[in-house]
């Protein structure tokens, strides 16, 4: 009886816990959405935050971008080459970039160095006072923190994803017809023909969709952050690592329906 | 004015607010005392609506906080400036935008207006030509002085000051203590202090109030609390080892 109820009442703790979670976490994530339809809209703040999350994020973005494309040219090369299908080489970068590296690789990038960064920013406001101080001037924290980040990731994952994908491209480019040998006029009218309008759009509703997923995980761990450097520090770990799991759970499923 | 009444309030098993009640007059300055982890703090964040009573009412001019839904409770907090413990300033904005930030945000003033309010509350707590700073780039002092003057440039009715003096020199400590005096008769605001600075604490409060495990264990005059006969007020006031108070052995 004594074993079982030892067992058992640990589990069950811990799923409500989860079920807690989960729910606070939706009804966060609610608010946001009610917030960022809801006026007075702070503009100046989000040009801000699409400078952070945007422009801070490019050098990685390109760097990893032009290494993805170069590395799959690389390898599918030597793939394709035992079919005699070596032509197939820039559709094969092209669609893999476009629909699921791109997206996928740059939200990583993004929640490495801008998401971290958010949560860290806000649980630093939440131990210091700065969100209570909002409140206590009748100023809503959503309005002035979390919509910002929220819109601004929107707008910047799918478009730093696009900029992945085009500088992954060039990557591939260099390696195939610099390195490999491949004609430069097969590179970009294989792309030409195998590339659909139907890829580019799957490409972009995921990365919207993992914008969302990241300042979402990222605005709610820092809101709701610990106490002192170390509990803004587990935030920390915890959003990123939360962001970067939800971000490829999500990628499988969301590419079983696009498909 | 401020009323509060048998306020309860546990996180987890651990109930720290078990029953307070209290009266604030209006236009006096209340000084909260009591040791730590009593409860003062909490008490203060329930005061502005930062956090909700497990039981009890808190009435501002009548009107019960606890009950009420957001948009009234904003009204509320509208009339309320807080000091908070750190100075609570954004760290992304200097000195003056924090102190110009609830004038920004809440009213349709004119940049010309603001910027002779924000000035003037800056010079009326001696810190004009600071306001091209950031927070980083000030003392600790000047800190809560910053945060006093962005608690009182919307001119609220009641503020609120959560230990405003914990960590400073007693230089710096007296002139915090006379500002808020001083501001307090100027501005005629209702100010309820949390405080661990004695005997100071006295000179500047009307009313004394020492909380003790979530409970009020005394209130009155600056005077009657600082002569008080009561053991466990003694034993705080003059930090003594023997007494009602459980101290570290």
């Amino acid at each position: 009886m004594n074993i079982a109820e030892n067992i058992i009442r640990p589990i069950g703790a811990w799923g409500m816990d989860v079920v807690r979670s989960m729910g606070h976490m939706f009804i966060f994530l609610l608010r946001t959405i009610y917030y960022t339809f809801a006026p007075p809209f702070k503009f100046s703040l989000l040009l801000k935050q699409i400078r952070f999350i945007g422009s801070k994020s490019m050098v990685v973005i390109l760097l990893t971008g032009a290494f993805a494309g170069m590395v799959l040219a690389l390898q599918l090369f030597y793939t394709l080459r035992k079919f005699g299908s070596e032509a197939l080489l820039s559709p094969a970068i092209a669609l893999s970039l476009i629909r699921e590296l791109g997206p996928v690789l740059a939200a990583l990038m993004i929640t490495g160095r801008a998401g971290s960064a958010i949560a860290a920013e806000i649980g630093i406001k939440r131990i210091t006072e700065q969100i209570d101080a909002l409140v206590s001037m009748a100023l809503n924290p959503f309005r002035y923190l979390i919509v910002p980040n929220f819109v601004a990731s929107l707008i910047v994952f799918p478009l730093l994803a696009a900029i992945f994908d085009v500088v992954g491209i060039f990557g591939g480019y260099i390696v195939a017809v610099k390195l490999l040998g491949l004609s430069s006029g097969t590179y970009f009218s294989q792309i030409d023909v195998f590339v659909t309008m139907t890829d580019i759009r799957i490409g972009l509703y995921k990365s919207v969709s993992f914008g969302m997923i990241v300042s979402w995980v990222c605005c709610y761990k820092g809101f709701y952050s610990g106490y002192g450097a170390e509990g803004v520090s587990k935030v920390t770990t915890q959003a990123v690592v939360l962001s970067s799991v939800l971000i490829l759970i999500w990628d499988y499923f969301l590419g079983s329906i696009l498909l | 004015m401020i009323k509060i009444k048998e306020l309860k309030k546990s996180f987890g098993k651990q109930q720290v607010l078990k029953g307070v009640n209290l009266e604030i007059a209006s236009g006096e300055l209340l000084a909260v005392i009591g040791m730590s982890g009593g409860g003062k703090s909490v008490l203060l964040k329930h005061l502005i609506g930062l956090l909700k009573p497990d039981s009890g009412e808190i009435l501002i001019n009548g009107r019960n906080i606890v009950s009420m839904n957001q948009e009234d409770l904003d009204e509320i907090r509208s009339m309320v400036g807080v000091l908070f413990q750190g100075g609570a300033l954004f760290d992304s904005m200097t000195v003056y935008e924090n102190v110009s930030f609830p004038l920004k945000e809440k009213t349709k003033m004119n940049r010309e207006d603001i910027d002779v309010r924000a000035l003037s509350a800056l010079e009326d707590v001696g810190l004009s030509g600071m306001g091209h700073k950031y927070p980083a780039e000030i003392s600790g002092g000047m800190r809560k002085r910053v945060g006093l003057a962005r608690a009182l440039i919307s001119e609220p009715s009641v503020v609120l000051f959560d230990e405003p003096t914990t960590g400073l020199d007693p230089i710096t400590l007296n002139s915090i203590h006379r500002l808020i005096k001083s501001t307090q008769k100027k501005h005629g605001f209702t100010g309820v202090i949390i405080s661990h600075e004695l005997p100071e604490i006295f000179d500047i409060a009307d009313r004394v109030a020492v909380i003790h495990q979530g409970t009020i264990v005394q209130s009155g005059p600056s005077d009657e609390i600082r002569n008080s006969t009561d053991p466990l007020v003694q034993q705080f006031i003059s930090g003594g080892q023997a007494g009602p108070i459980k101290t570290i052995s």
